[in-house]
């Protein structure tokens, strides 16, 4: 089965069959990171521009290894400040770059919407590796990868999603891709988090994390941007630490065999205590390494593989 | 020359006209007789022997007074690859409009007898339209001190607005007020809370939650037009309300309205056309201040136009160049080209039912005069023969590069739309004419 798509720019747009295909290819792309030659010749030839105009070390290393270990070219450009502060313009940047023909151009950008004006202007296929508050497919997918490998399912589970929803990617893709795979999600924030008619995603909204961990099975932690507190969305760090972090008292609420999650980067003792970001419960670094063959599997796929 | 407009529908709000056919001459600048069937040669063949009346078969037009757009933004001096007075006004003639308001937000702002002379000297260069500038009510915009009113008043200027921004000290609006009041001129007030609107690119809603864009929450909006009313309230002077875009602030018109209080107010095309499930595709060409609202804000815009609590549609012609639009959606610059499309939508309110002819053409006609107080809005015999005429069945496609105005940035590009200005008199002279012949049966375009 092919992927009949140019471009991954949210989950929004992918149906479960193709959610399907790519975790389904992801799996099989696995087995190739813990060979002792990590190493495919599958994309040979091809080039892969990483274009990252927000900080980002996950994200992009992943990227990276992953276009790597398929034997593709990979390109880094991290571009500090934005576009437009730095003369050129996100158009231009990119039409330069695709003159040079690559077959992929992986974007982070902090405006929501920056990968789609690619999309449309652009011949190679474009990654959505993060833009703005909208969506973060490829998170979304590792994170649907690890919990189907760690449960043997998604349909049916209970997963809670806790933190600054408004201000969360990741939240929105992860709301995207759990609910048409069958799960029940909740979310969780003060209500300066929990943007207007979140409900309309057809997710479960609570005020308090206590309700929404409830018989969980998994439970995902969101990280609190700190500049947040500037903007009044909370009043403190402290405050937030004791009303929204996921801790070894709450956490008993959730079911016996609860799996934790993060998407990275951790604030330790802020929405997460050490205990549980170290503890038997969590699957963070299980994340990290999936993303590698997630990431590897969507390259494949959409340079014309098939899964 | 002279011209004796024949056959047409003449609809003129200002003398509840509503009548077909009715011929319209008019000579030396002036609406000179209204009535059925004049003759074409006059005395005796005079006028047609002296080769100086023309002709115009106007059979299944409507004929109404010149069209007035009350909030354009014009672009120069500053921002000239935006827009010039020039290509604004050719825009403007070429949609029937006679008037336009230009605001003063241009490079430098129009806070000051120099750059309102100088718009109204090369509107007249340009001889096409007339051009009212709106001069700011703070220095710079800036909402600090009060701009010179009444030298900006003698210099040409028909209204004071910051608009683009609100001035968000209500001290400082209250004194503009009282003093605009005080040498009768007008204060538009752009409504919107800069603290509650701040970082906000798109209306707050189920559509921004979707999109992940901060949101400008309605309220933003409401909450100064509010506080405006209860200014003029107190005051006890007018203030008109610029481009209305929610329910709530159509509610607090229409009751203002009732209590006495002077409130008139404006709503722009794009709010009764569109809502911010257009954005789903991060068009920037959407995006737009204040923002595109829900299904239920468009309705009560709608409802508002209909029962009078909005007095006037204006485009908020906010031409911007391609570099202001083809960027990321947070870095775009807010603003719809609308001059070309104004009439066209209005009609989709008349022939949806929502409007009548009589009440659309008022609300982009007379009353804006009466707002802005400035001349026009009829066509009562002895009146300046400012007059357009449209075709409100000429089904046309919008295509964007075809815009007169430098602004090709709409959210209407592609759209099927019926009616079309045909012929646009200014102080009695042809300023535009559809360059397609009309059926003249012998009369034709003379």
């Amino acid at each position: 089965m092919k992927l009949q798509k140019k471009d991954i720019l949210g989950i929004k747009d992918l149906s479960i069959e193709e959610i399907n295909l790519i975790l389904d290819t992801a799996d099989s792309f696995v087995e190739v990171s813990t060979r002792e030659i990590k190493k495919v010749p599958t994309l040979r030839g091809k080039t892969i521009v990483n274009l990252f105009y927000e900080a980002s070390t996950r994200t992009r290393t992943s990227f990276e290894i992953a276009g790597k270990r398929l034997s593709a070219d990979t390109i880094n450009i991290s571009a500090s400040t934005s576009s437009v502060v730095k003369g050129e313009t996100l158009i231009d940047t990119a039409r330069n770059l695709e003159a040079m023909n690559p077959d992929v151009i992986v974007i982070r950008h902090s405006a929501a919407g920056a990968p789609h004006l690619l999309a449309r202007l652009l011949k190679p296929s474009i990654i959505n590796a993060g833009d703005g508050a909208h969506e973060h497919p490829t998170q979304a997918l590792l994170d649907m990868l690890t919990i189907r490998a760690k449960k043997g399912k998604i349909a049916g589970l209970k997963v809670a999603i806790v933190g600054d929803i408004a201000h969360s990617r990741v939240a929105r893709s992860n709301i995207y891709g759990l609910t048409k795979m069958g799960a029940l999600v909740a979310v969780a924030g003060p209500a300066t988090m929990l943007p207007l008619h979140i409900e309309k995603m057809g997710v479960a909204v609570f005020r308090h994390i206590n309700e929404a961990i409830q018989d969980a099975d998994i439970i995902m932690m969101l990280r609190v941007q700190t500049e947040r507190e500037k903007q009044n969305i909370f009043p403190s760090l402290r405050e937030y630490a004791a009303y929204f972090s996921l801790n070894t008292r709450n956490i008993r609420r959730a079911k016996d065999d609860v799996l934790v999650m993060h998407p990275g980067p951790i604030n330790r003792g802020v929405e997460i205590s050490p205990d549980i970001a170290d503890g038997p419960y969590s699957i963070i670094l299980e994340q990290v390494t999936n993303g590698v063959a997630v990431r590897m599997a969507l390259l494949y796929l959409l340079t014309g593989g098939t899964g | 020359m002279n011209y004796l407009l024949k056959g047409g529908r003449v609809v003129d709000p200002s003398q509840q006209l509503d009548s077909c056919p009715l011929d319209i001459l008019v000579e030396r600048g002036v609406i000179v007789k209204l009535e059925d069937n004049i003759a074409k040669t006059g005395a005796a063949g005079r006028r047609a022997k002296s080769g100086d009346l023309q002709v115009f078969n106007l059979e299944g037009m409507v004929v109404a007074p010149g069209l007035i757009d009350m909030h354009t933004h014009l672009r120069e001096p500053g921002f000239e690859y935006k827009e010039t007075i020039r290509t604004g006004s050719e825009a403007a003639v070429a949609s029937g409009f006679t008037s336009i308001a230009c605001m003063p937000n241009t490079n430098p702002v129009n806070d000051n007898r120099a750059v309102t002379e100088f718009i109204k000297r090369k509107a007249q260069e340009c001889g096409l339209v007339r051009v009212y500038p709106v001069a700011t009510i703070t220095v710079g915009s800036e909402g600090a001190h009060l701009a010179e009113f009444a030298d900006l008043k003698d210099a040409g200027a028909v209204a004071f607005s910051d608009d683009g921004k609100p001035v968000m000290n209500a001290g400082i609006m209250r004194r503009a007020l009282e003093y605009a009041a005080s040498i009768g001129m007008p204060v538009i007030s752009h409504c919107e809370d800069l603290n509650l609107s701040a970082g906000g690119l798109m209306n707050e809603g189920w559509i921004a939650t979707k999109l992940g864009l901060p949101g400008i929450p309605g309220i933003a909006e409401d909450i100064m037009v509010a506080r405006d009313i209860a200014l003029a309230g107190f005051t006890g002077t007018p203030v008109h309300i610029a481009h209305v875009s929610t329910k709530e602030a159509v509610s607090l018109i229409r009751n203002a309205k009732t209590r006495g209080i002077g409130v008139t107010a404006e709503t722009a095309p794009h709010y009764f056309s569109l809502t911010d499930e257009f954005l789903e595709e991060f068009d920037t060409n959407g995006k737009v201040n204040p923002p595109l609202r829900t299904p239920d804000d468009l309705q009560a815009i709608k409802e508002g136009l209909r029962d009078g609590t909005i007095d006037a549609i204006a485009s908020d012609h906010a031409p911007h160049g391609r570099t202001d639009k083809e960027v990321e959606f947070e870095y775009a610059s807010a603003g719809i080209s609308g001059l070309e499309t104004s009439l066209a939508l209005g009609l989709r309110l008349v022939e949806e039912g929502a409007l009548t002819l009589t009440q659309l053409i008022e609300k982009m006609s007379i009353m804006p005069a009466k707002i802005l107080k400035i001349p026009g809005g009829t066509l009562r015999v002895g009146s300046v023969a400012d007059i357009t005429a449209f075709d409100p069945g000429m089904a046309w496609t919008v295509a964007l590069p075809l815009f007169r105005s430098r602004g090709k940035n709409s959210p209407f590009g592609g759209w099927a739309l019926r009616g079309k200005a045909v012929l646009t008199l200014v102080n009695g002279e042809v300023k535009y004419r559809n360059p397609l012949p009309l059926d003249g049966g012998g009369l034709g375009w003379g």
